[in-house]
């Protein structure tokens, strides 16, 4: 246990000088804002077109759902490709996956420590997004001090579930080509599109909709939104089920992605090593 | 004379080098995405349910004002026409028409960004990183001792990104038609692909020009990259006519400036026109007409590759001097 700690913390230090130690401190904070500060600026600009054009009296529920659901998709796209990253980055990018994987730690524990330094920088993009469209914007936020609890034991558990999700997906990077920005783009686009991150689950098909519920980060999404934005009335579909409920779904969902993550991980790194893939680099 | 020094200076011979160079560089782009047939859906399928999210959020809007408009109350018995209720049936059902357009010309322009990602990144991350890239895998030496000019090396990148990025571009185009009901009605065909040829070769010689600042760059390379993301998305509009920033009094101009240096910005603006037609959006979004944006574009062909020529020739000289050209990790 010591030893996968001692790993953990020390890939969580590599991953933040890694992310971090080519520019400035103030140069990094700036980078790391404008980016999600944009992509919700683009949401904000296509409300603004369509209200000119569509809708004068405007829809304040539709924008504060869109935007709080964005907001924290932040977590999504970075979780997942800090953590599927790792692996394609050492192997093609540093070359430095087989001095790693020869060491005697967990490389699952180190893939996870490297995903750390993302998450801290993750949490203040979503605290200045969140500050921002309530200050600038008119996004209405309201978190009741009694749901802080909640609120805190919800994200813990859907970063886990993030972090597992991430995991299997470096599993399967063991065998794939370099294509970490189809993956960093493309599966977090299907937590976009069937999640009702920015729009309710009632706008998809019926078959988009039942994908939607079978993924543990609608529920995530559902829940963040109920207990920071409780005002918005937009109907999620979602409005049978109590927080208490997808809590628990959650938790089992978190475990139940933390076993698949460790199968899948298992698994590629078996086909890996048999096809010689460890350490392949794949230069088109 | 010796033999070598008269076959470098015989023109034929160079224009033969180069073209071979260009084919060589291109020709792994192309035959490499064959081989590697799990390319096809990560750079193809998986990008699309990114641009579905957009599509889908514009029919969200477009599902709440038409619920907007169709809801009867008493004291609109009509629904509402905008702030106002509506006067009658007929008055109604032009609302609601006009909401359907209007939605289908907002995710037809979706579309048409969706295809643009597709270019805008391949220039970012295998065109603009890819001699930092080639330098930090062993390459780049190579290729500076080969015979051939270095733009030829470029134009082969481009070739062949542009070829392996028209597979994500065209799965964008036909996604929206097929799946989204989307309508185009392309007015001028030859206007039409003048301005795509155009913004393409702007775009590329743009991503020539930043391969070779990246080369100096070092490391802030990956990081700068990343930063032309989504703030390019939203200064360009590739999801929403551009033309939207300008009513946005104050920063919103100044926005659209800056977002117009990059080709796509234009080129989608024209793009938009021609295939969804001038009067769209009621004709309020758009920046310049296609011929003057066409103009622009070709302008800015011209000068980035003019540029690129130029700073690679001077970045390589200064890489060499400094010692930079193979240093990796830095």
């Amino acid at each position: 246990m010591r030893t996968y700690w001692r790993t953990f913390k020390t890939a969580a230090w590599l991953g933040w000088e890694m992310d971090s130690n080519w520019t400035e401190p103030w140069l990094f904070v700036l980078y790391s804002v404008i980016k999600p500060v944009a992509g919700a600026f683009i949401l904000v600009l296509m409300y603004i077109v369509f209200v000119a054009i569509g809708r004068p009296s405007g829809d304040a529920d539709a924008f504060s759902y869109m935007y709080v659901g964005n907001s924290f998709f932040i977590f999504v796209a970075t979780v997942l490709f800090g953590t599927f990253q790792v692996i394609q980055s050492d192997r093609e990018w540093y070359q430095t996956i087989r001095y790693i994987y020869i060491s005697p730690i967990s490389y699952y524990v180190y893939i996870l420590g490297r995903a750390a330094s993302k998450i801290a920088v993750a949490v203040f993009a979503v605290a200045i997004t969140l500050l921002f469209g309530a200050m600038f914007l008119g996004v209405r936020l309201h978190l009741a001090l009694a749901d802080v609890p909640l609120f805190l034991v919800s994200t813990v558990l859907g970063l886990a579930v993030l972090l597992a999700i991430g995991i299997c997906l470096g599993g399967i990077s063991f065998l794939t080509a370099k294509h970490t920005h189809g993956l960093a783009e493309g599966i977090p686009g299907l937590f976009y599109v069937f999640c009702g991150v920015l729009f309710p689950l009632s706008v998809l098909p019926s078959w988009g909709q039942a994908v939607g519920r079978a993924i543990p980060l609608t529920y995530w999404f559902d829940i963040t939104r109920r207990l920071i934005a409780p005002t918005v009335t937009v109907n999620t579909t979602l409005s049978g089920f109590d927080p208490l409920t997808i809590l628990l779904f959650l938790i089992v969902s978190s475990i139940g992605f933390f076993l698949l993550s460790v199968l899948i991980y298992k698994v590629g790194e078996y086909f890996a090593r048999k096809a010689g893939k460890i350490d392949m680099t794949t230069s088109y | 004379m010796s033999e070598a020094k008269a076959r470098r200076s015989d023109l034929r011979y160079r224009i033969g080098l180069n073209l071979r160079a260009v084919k060589g560089r291109s020709y792994p782009r192309i035959v490499g995405a064959n081989r590697e047939p799990s390319w096809i859906f990560f750079e193809a399928l998986l990008p699309l349910l990114g641009i579905a999210a957009y599509v889908f959020i514009y029919q969200f809007f477009g599902g709440q004002a038409l619920a907007a408009i169709t809801t009867k109350t008493a004291a609109a018995p009509w629904g509402m026409c905008g702030h106002d209720p509506c006067a009658n049936a007929a008055a109604q059902s032009a609302a609601a028409a006009a909401v359907g357009a209007n939605t289908n010309a907002l995710v037809a322009s979706v579309v048409l960004g969706g295809t643009m990602v597709a270019f805008w990144l391949n220039v970012l991350w295998s065109m603009a990183s890819q001699l930092y890239w080639e330098k930090e895998i062993g390459n780049l030496q190579l290729y500076m001792m080969a015979p051939m000019n270095r733009m030829a090396l470029l134009g082969g990148m481009a070739v062949g990104g542009m070829v392996m990025t028209s597979m994500r571009a065209v799965s964008t185009l036909v996604a929206g038609v097929l799946v989204f009901g989307v309508v185009f009605q392309v007015a001028s065909p030859l206007l039409l692909l003048a301005v795509f040829f155009a913004t393409l070769i702007a775009l590329y010689g743009l991503g020539m020009m930043f391969a070779s600042l990246y080369l100096l760059w070092g490391r802030e390379a990956w990081n700068l990259s990343a930063l032309m993301e989504e703030p390019i998305f939203f200064s360009s509009g590739f999801y929403f006519p551009l033309g939207g920033l300008l009513k946005i009094p104050g920063w919103g101009p100044a926005i659209a400036i800056a977002g117009s240096f990059i080709p796509a910005s234009l080129g989608l603006d024209a793009l938009r026109q021609l295939t969804l037609g001038s009067t769209a959006f009621g004709g309020n979004f758009w920046i310049f007409s296609v011929t003057t944006e066409l103009g622009i574009l070709v302008g800015m062909a011209v000068l980035f590759l003019i540029l690129a020529r130029y700073c690679l020739a001077y970045l390589e000289t200064l890489a060499k001097r400094e010692g930079k050209l193979t240093s990796r990790h830095q």
